[in-house]
């Protein structure tokens, strides 16, 4: 009784329930200096038919150059939310978005904005790996040549170095003509996030990306996303989570469609304001 | 007992018994199809001996009726005896049936007909004379006979020695004659067809040109000399070509043969009448398999003769062959290209389901009812209008408004479209979510993602649609009998005269040459085999076309593989 209380009560005070980014974690990243946003959401809400709200209200700000994970149990919403930021939920008949999604300060849902442009910005990484039937080069080269890039030298060199980047390089370089689908699970995944970022998108979403995957491949994908962080915002959804606490740098639970709680990691998983998120994480339900 | 039963009808061994029967008989239908076809069918070219013998059957009148045979025997079989008697011959009443032999006779000539029936029983003196020639001849069917005489310019040439060595030097002399007369029969057949022929379409493209220029009012006195020259030059050299060909004919009639026929009736034959002749009753094993392969490489490459009763039947394997490669041509992309906007673009709903059911109607509407729209529609409606607009030089004679094989293809590619169209959705209703996805999500478009990822994995499906649309257009008949395919057609569709490829020539098919052969043919008996040679073949032209496809698809699937979902 009491928690409602206080969460009616947080309500009145601020009917948005905007986390303050910089103040919450702030002291955390003083190697960074001030935190910059890189996702802002606005009163979010989403339909998938007239009756059926798969998102309530959403109102969160996802900061730049951070992990950012979204955990939570089976649908709750969180990959309908991830799905938000790079509009894939435009494929889906009958789906309606309201509110704002804006990607560095601009409104990606409005009329002029190039989906496609967008998707490049804002690369996605798949719960199943799912590489072209082509080969490991013409993957990681699939983007490029979506540009228009033809130049054998600059694709020698983007799958070079994209492959790299996702660890990748030292286990394919001599076969980088045989078909991707000859790889295993984990190095199917780890193809896709190299093909997802040689087009150097500025945000990577990833959709519970070791969910299909074996431990050690698992912890390879962990250690990745830790060595792109540097260079990349990065929104992971994940059922899993010890892995939320390994990889990111702010957790949000959300629940129902709604956002329960969005603070640093830390702070979830130890000293948790609401009572939902203690329970869910403490594996009382979910 | 019970127990047993019911236990034997619960683990189903009923089931599986029908069930491997089923499939069993299923494959001894097609073996015996195939075994029918191959042995009724290649049996016909094997060089069989020549009986010569006397036929004696009862009259009515009493009087003794002898004749001389000399023929080959093809088949014997029971009949009832009244049949018999009711054909005039009298009959012992208490004898229930009759033996009858059929023998192919040849000399239609000098019979009249090249095929009898005899009755075994009066057949006496049977024997096999060594001596005895089969001849096949351009006109007038086989003939078997014995060499009697060789003529050069109407002298009879003289050989010395005892009998058997005039028998050898004449049948030597005889095969040197032979090879000359076919070597300049060749020489023949390639200045009438080949450089005649090129002359006359070059003389009919000069006529059109001219009327084309009077039509547009463009007949200038500059043009027509032009014109004048250029005909001119070639009728110099079709002159020219002609006087070569007088003399070819001069040459290749210069000999000829005289044989004596069954019943010593003597006739004259020219060399250059002849195509083939051998001695069947003194080849060897190792000779007759030779001769059976050379009549074989005949019938595969050469034209026909005498209706479509002698010789090859290769324009019509070219004209099958062409026919539905272009009904691939046209149906693959269509297909394609409509199947892509129905399952990929068009929002699905009451629509879209409606027009699925059309199309999967279509699939099932008789083909004659398709040849009568590609009659209608095509030749009469667009075919018109194509050469109101484009040839109007040659009109009244119509180019496109006829039958041919451009609307022949068009009309099969009509019917066949349903089948691609239905490869092609599901094909595309498999391809998995998430690769579009995954290409979605680095930027492409749809349409990008449409071209370079969805449709290659979808084309094993799409094979699988043009390999179902090869297998039902290759057999179809009824159609094209209405919109291209005749019985004889003068040239072949590809030749060597611009543009190449005449898509408005009518073309000869398989399988309105079984039709055209086993039921129009004046000579039943003689083309009867053929009708099964020819069947033998469109089932092995069909599976070719189809295993190329097969092939096609199977390097397709290996390359495309779909993700283990």
């Amino acid at each position: 009784m009491n928690e409602l209380n206080s969460e009616q009560a947080n309500d009145t005070q601020s009917p948005t329930r905007t986390v303050d980014v910089s103040s919450v974690l702030g002291e955390k990243n003083k190697d960074r200096g001030a935190l910059a946003s890189c996702i802002d959401i606005e009163h979010l809400n989403l339909y998938y038919a007239k009756d059926k709200q798969a998102l309530i209200d959403i109102n969160l700000t996802i900061p730049k150059q951070r992990v950012t994970a979204f955990i939570g149990p089976s649908g709750c919403g969180k990959s309908s939310l991830l799905r938000c930021f790079n509009r894939m939920n435009d494929l889906v008949d009958d789906c309606i978005i309201e509110g704002l999604v804006a990607l560095d300060g601009n409104d990606i849902y409005q009329k002029s904005v190039d989906v496609a442009d967008l998707r490049r910005r804002v690369g996605m990484v798949f719960q199943k790996p799912n590489p072209f039937p082509k080969s490991i080069y013409e993957n990681v080269a699939y983007g490029l040549r979506i540009q228009g890039i033809n130049s054998k030298r600059i694709l020698d060199e983007a799958v070079e170095k994209s492959l790299k980047a996702a660890a990748l390089w030292d286990e394919v370089k001599d076969r980088l003509n045989d078909s991707a689908l000859g790889m295993s699970g984990g190095q199917q995944q780890r193809l896709v996030i190299a093909r997802t970022i040689a087009v150097e998108p500025e945000v990577l979403l990833l959709d519970e990306p070791a969910s299909a995957l074996d431990p050690i491949s698992t912890l390879k994908i962990e250690e990745l996303i830790n060595e792109l962080k540097s260079d990349y915002t990065i929104v992971i959804v994940t059922h899993n989570m010890q892995q939320a606490a390994r990889v990111s740098d702010y957790t949000a639970f959300m629940y129902m469609g709604n956002m329960v709680e969005f603070d640093a990691t830390d702070t979830i998983f130890t000293i948790p304001r609401e009572k939902q998120t203690e329970d869910y994480i403490t594996g009382r339900y979910g | 007992m019970k127990t047993q039963m019911s236990t034997w009808m619960r683990i189903g061994t009923p089931w599986v018994w029908l069930n491997a029967g089923a499939v069993a008989i299923s494959i001894l239908m097609v073996v015996g199809l195939l075994a029918l076809l191959t042995v009724r069918g290649m049996s016909h070219f094997w060089p069989r001996d020549v009986m010569q013998a006397n036929y004696a059957p009862p009259t009515s009148s009493g009087a003794l009726l002898s004749t001389q045979v000399i023929g080959e025997f093809v088949e014997s079989e029971m009949v009832i005896s009244a049949q018999i008697a009711s054909s005039g011959i009298p009959v012992n009443e208490a004898q229930g049936f009759y033996e009858r032999q059929l023998l192919k006779l040849g000399n239609r000539d000098l019979t009249g007909a090249d095929f009898t029936w005899v009755l075994s029983d009066y057949v006496h003196d049977v024997e096999y004379p060594q001596n005895v020639i089969a001849l096949e001849r351009r006109e007038w069917g086989n003939f078997y006979g014995h060499l009697s005489g060789i003529k050069e310019n109407s002298e009879l040439i003289s050989f010395s020695g005892d009998a058997l060595a005039i028998e050898a030097a004449r049948w030597n002399d005889f095969n040197e004659r032979l090879e000359r007369a076919l070597d300049i029969r060749d020489d023949i057949y390639v200045i009438e067809n080949q450089e005649i022929g090129q002359i006359n379409y070059a003389m009919e493209r000069l006529r059109l040109r001219e009327r084309r220029l009077e039509l547009d009012q463009e007949l200038t006195p500059e043009a027509l000399a032009e014109i004048d020259s250029d005909r001119a030059e070639l009728d110099e050299e079709y002159d020219l070509l002609q006087v070569q060909l007088i003399a070819l004919y001069e040459a290749v009639n210069r000999d000829s043969t005289i044989f004596v026929a069954a019943n010593n009736e003597e006739t004259e034959v020219s060399f250059a009448d002849v195509v083939r002749a051998y001695k069947p009753n003194q080849l060897s094993l190792i000779g007759k398999i030779g001769t059976y392969f050379l009549k074989l490489g005949e019938f595969l490459t050469a034209e026909p003769r005498e209706a479509n009763t002698e010789g090859g039947i290769f324009p019509a394997i070219f004209g099958t062959v062409m026919m539905v490669m272009l009904m691939s041509v046209f149906v693959t992309p269509f297909g394609v290209v409509a199947a892509v906007y129905l399952r990929e673009y068009a929002r699905q709903g009451f629509i879209t389901r409606a027009i699925r059911i059309a199309v999967n109607n279509l699939a099932g509407v008789p083909s004659i009812v398709y040849g009568v729209f590609g009659l209608g529609f095509f030749i009469y409606i667009l075919g018109a209008e194509v050469d109101q607009a484009f040839y109007p030089e040659a009109l009244p004679a119509p180019t496109f408004g006829t039958p041919g094989l451009l609307w022949a293809s068009l009309t099969l590619a009509l019917l066949t479209v349903p089948v691609v169209i239905v490869a092609t959705e599901e094909g595309l209703a498999r391809i998995p979510r998430s690769v579009r996805e995954g290409s979605l999500a680095l930027g492409a478009t749809k349409f990008e993602t449409l071209w370079r990822v969805v449709l290659p994995m979808a084309s094993p499906a799409m094979m699988t649609g043009l390999i179902l649309a090869v297998a039902r257009a290759a057999g179809e008949v009824a159609p094209l009998m209405l919109v291209g395919v005749v019985k004889l057609a003068p040239s072949l569709p590809l030749d060597g005269n611009y543009p190449y490829l005449h898509l408005e020539q009518k073309f000869m098919h398989l399988g309105f040459h079984i039709y055209d052969v086993g039921f129009q043919s004046p000579n039943i008996e003689a083309a009867r085999p053929l009708v099964f040679a020819t069947a033998l073949l469109l089932v092995i032209v069909i599976a070719g076309l189809n295993l190329t496809a097969v092939a096609l698809r199977n390097h397709l699937r290996e390359k495309y593989k779909a993700l283990d979902v």
